[in-house]
Formats: structure tokens, C-alpha cells, sequence
């Protein structure tokens, strides 16, 4: 194993800047695009330009730019970890990509079934893109997860695939789901069903949009305390805020970092509940065996 | 007159921001409530210490977002209401 071929060395190296260059491309495009007079302040996405549609202009966004470099990031990732893989011999790094996959498996049966198998890819797309969304706000990005438009893209991903699955057992059952317990709640119930995926939707970007605006406001807080506490230094030791050094970091390691791999988890987590949930098992079954009767 | 009306507008923003962040109150007794059951159950049973934390940790994320709900309007209060409002109001006086 230690003798790796030159090309096989060289495909690795491509492989990991495939994964790290979307970061520094993102930093330049941020450190290029800002304008100097902004300094630290609470805003939106930035629009970077809009393209003519028919119905209305299609503004592509930062968070959109973000996350698509996220997304070739993840790739990139990806195709080094499956990289070189052998049956016999296994390397470290297709140790851990077997953990991985293994492990998304694992969880897959225990909460959704054996039906839900075939689920593995797609949640532990979710998970990933959640998590490298919420991280990428370590190097300084703006998290395409704080813009309401992302999460509720990916709400209304998982909102049409638990409708595809309550309308297995037929039309009729999914008409009867809204009916229960007594057909006098059916408006509560179409409520219940849309608040899912607002609920979803609001539940991530609250979390970090929240920790991005405390971050902000605590790193201005500093500003102000450093210039006050050590203002009296001459010349630029006295311009150079002090306190912002550091201080920030702790709370980042919450806001950032626990935070949004709890949070991709949970939206990873209610998407398997409520996928599950939402199947109609035992109907399903019977309406099998019926149409299998009648061939 | 003008001043005025704008003052108004800035100081029921912040009026409306402080007062949404009341619901931070539920959230916070929920989770309290939460983990308080989720530390008596560990010292009950230490074995199951693990499936009771993953538990407990998305528990509290969903009851989170009621509070969660308020912080948005709250920041929309803030940091987008206060514009849109002034604005409006310059168009409406012409």
C-alpha cells in the first residue's frame, strides 16, 4: 500500500482542492464584493446580479453562490474518501467512508424501516449539506443556512416527499387521513399538515440566524469595549481592537459549531419521522394484496 | 410633525421587538422542564445515558422554536421593519 503510483498521489491532491479551493474561492469573492465603508453590520444576502425571467427577476443571491460551493466541496470530499477503494486491503480513508455509510444505514432502519431503506443516500445528503452549510460560516462565509430561501427549499423537498408517501395507499386514504379522529377537525389538520414544513423551514434558519446576529453584536460590543479600555495607547496599538482577538471564538465554537450539527441532525431526524409517519403501512399492504388478487 | 412620526415608528419597532421576545419564557421553562427529567432518568437507569441525551437534545431543539419563531419577528422588527415603515411613510407624505 505504500508504494502509490504518482497519478494515483496526483488525483488526490485534485481531489482535496476540489474540497478547499470552494472555500477560498468564497472568501476572495467576499473580501472582493464587500464594500469598504460596510465594516460590521447585520444584513441579508447580498445580490450579486439578477437574470431576466419571464414572471419575475431571478436574483442570484450569495447564499445561493454559498451553497454551491458547498456542494462541490462535499463532492470533492466524497470522491477522496471513495477514492482507491479495494476489497481486500482497505485503506483508512475507505474505513471511514464504510463507517459513514454503515452508520447512516443504521439509522435509517432503526427509525424509518425496511421499507425506507432505499433513504440512505438521500438523508445523509440532507445531513451533509446541513452541516458543511452551517460550518462554512467558520471561514468567514455567509451560511446559505441563515437565508430562510434555502431551508425552505429544502421544507418543501421533504413536504412533497411525505405527501408522495401518505398517497401510496390511494387517493381516497389520503382524503381519509384529514378526517381523523372526527371529519369536524379536517381544517386543523390541513393547518397541521402545512405548519410542517414552516416549521421546519423556520426551526433551522432561526437557529442560525440567530447565532450569526449574537456573534455580530457581540464582536461590535468588543469593538467598543477595546476602544474604550485601551483607546489611550498611542498611535495604531490604540486602533487595534484588542478584545475582538480570540474572545469571539468561544462563542462561535456553541453558535457554529453545536449548534449547527445539532440542527442538521434534528432537520435530518423530522425528515425520517415524518416520512415514516406519514406512510400508510398497513393500508399499503392491504391495497397490494388487493390489486394482486384481481390479476 | 415629520420627526415625530418617525420617532414613533423607530420607538414601537423596539417596543414590538422587546415585547415578541416574551415567548423566550416558554422555550426556557420547557427545556429546564426537559433536561431536569432527562438528568433524573440518567440517575435512575446510567446504562441508557446515551439514547436518553440524543433524546433530550432533540426535544429541546423542537421546543425551541416557538421561542425561535419570536426571535425571527423580533429581529424582522429591528433591523428590516423600521425602513420599510419610513418608507412608506415618505411616500405617503410625498
Amino acid at each position: 500500500m505504500k508504494n502509490k503510483s504518482f497519478r494515483f498521489k496526483a488525483v488526490d491532491v485534485l481531489y482535496l482542492l476540489m474540497t478547499i479551493l470552494p472555500f477560498a474561492f468564497g472568501m476572495v469573492l467576499k473580501v472582493m464584493t464587500t464594500p469598504v465603508s460596510e465594516g460590521i453590520a447585520i444584513s441579508g444576502a447580498r445580490i450579486f446580479f439578477s437574470l431576466k425571467m419571464p414572471l419575475q427577476n431571478l436574483v442570484i443571491t450569495e447564499s445561493q453562490i454559498n451553497s454551491w460551493l458547498v456542494m462541490v466541496s462535499i463532492f470533492g470530499l466524497c470522491l477522496y474518501f471513495t477514492h482507491g477503494l479495494s476489497p481486500s486491503q482497505p485503506s483508512k480513508r475507505q474505513l471511514i467512508a464504510e463507517w459513514v455509510v454503515e452508520k447512516v444505514d443504521g439509522i435509517i432502519k432503526e427509525n424509518m424501516g425496511e421499507y425506507f431503506a432505499g433513504f440512505a443516500p438521500f438523508i445523509a445528503a440532507i445531513l451533509g449539506l446541513s452541516a458543511f452549510s452551517s460550518l462554512s460560516s467558520l471561514t468567514g462565509l455567509y451560511p446559505p443556512t441563515s437565508d430562510i430561501n434555502v431551508t425552505a427549499g429544502w421544507a418543501i423537498l421533504v413536504f412533497i416527499l411525505i405527501t408522495y408517501y401518505k398517497f401510496k395507499a390511494g387517493p381516497l386514504q389520503y382524503m381519509k387521513s384529514f378526517g381523523d379522529p372526527v371529519p369536524f377537525l379536517a381544517p386543523l389538520n390541513i393547518i397541521s399538515e402545512v405548519a410542517t414544513p414552516v416549521s421546519m423551514a423556520f426551526r433551522h434558519y432561526g437557529n442560525v440566524l440567530s447565532g450569526a446576529v449574537i456573534s455580530v453584536l457581540i464582536a461590535t460590543a468588543l469593538q467598543g469595549l477595546s476602544s474604550m479600555l485601551l483607546g489611550w495607547l498611542p498611535g495604531l496599538l490604540g486602533d487595534i481592537p484588542f478584545l475582538q482577538i480570540g474572545l469571539p471564538a468561544i462563542l462561535s465554537l456553541y453558535f457554529d459549531v453545536f449548534s449547527g450539527l445539532l440542527q442538521a441532525y434534528i432537520f435530518a431526524m423530522l425528515t425520517m419521522l415524518y416520512v415514516a409517519g406519514g406512510f400508510p403501512q398497513d393500508e399499503y399492504e392491504k391495497r397490494k394484496a388487493k390489486k394482486q388478487n384481481k390479476i | 410633525m415629520l420627526e415625530l412620526a418617525i420617532g414613533i415608528i423607530l420607538g414601537c419597532c423596539a417596543l414590538g421587538a422587546g415585547m415578541a421576545m416574551i415567548a423566550g419564557i416558554g422555550p426556557g421553562i420547557g427545556e429546564g422542564n426537559a433536561v431536569a427529567k432527562a438528568c433524573e432518568a440518567i440517575g435512575r437507569q446510567p446504562e441508557c445515558k446515551g439514547s436518553v441525551t440524543t433524546t433530550m437534545l432533540m426535544g429541546c431543539a423542537i421546543a425551541e422554536t416557538t421561542g425561535l419563531y419570536a426571535l425571527v419577528i423580533a429581529i424582522l422588527l429591528i433591523f428590516v421593519a423600521p425602513n420599510t415603515l419610513v418608507n412608506i411613510l415618505m411616500n405617503f407624505v410625498g
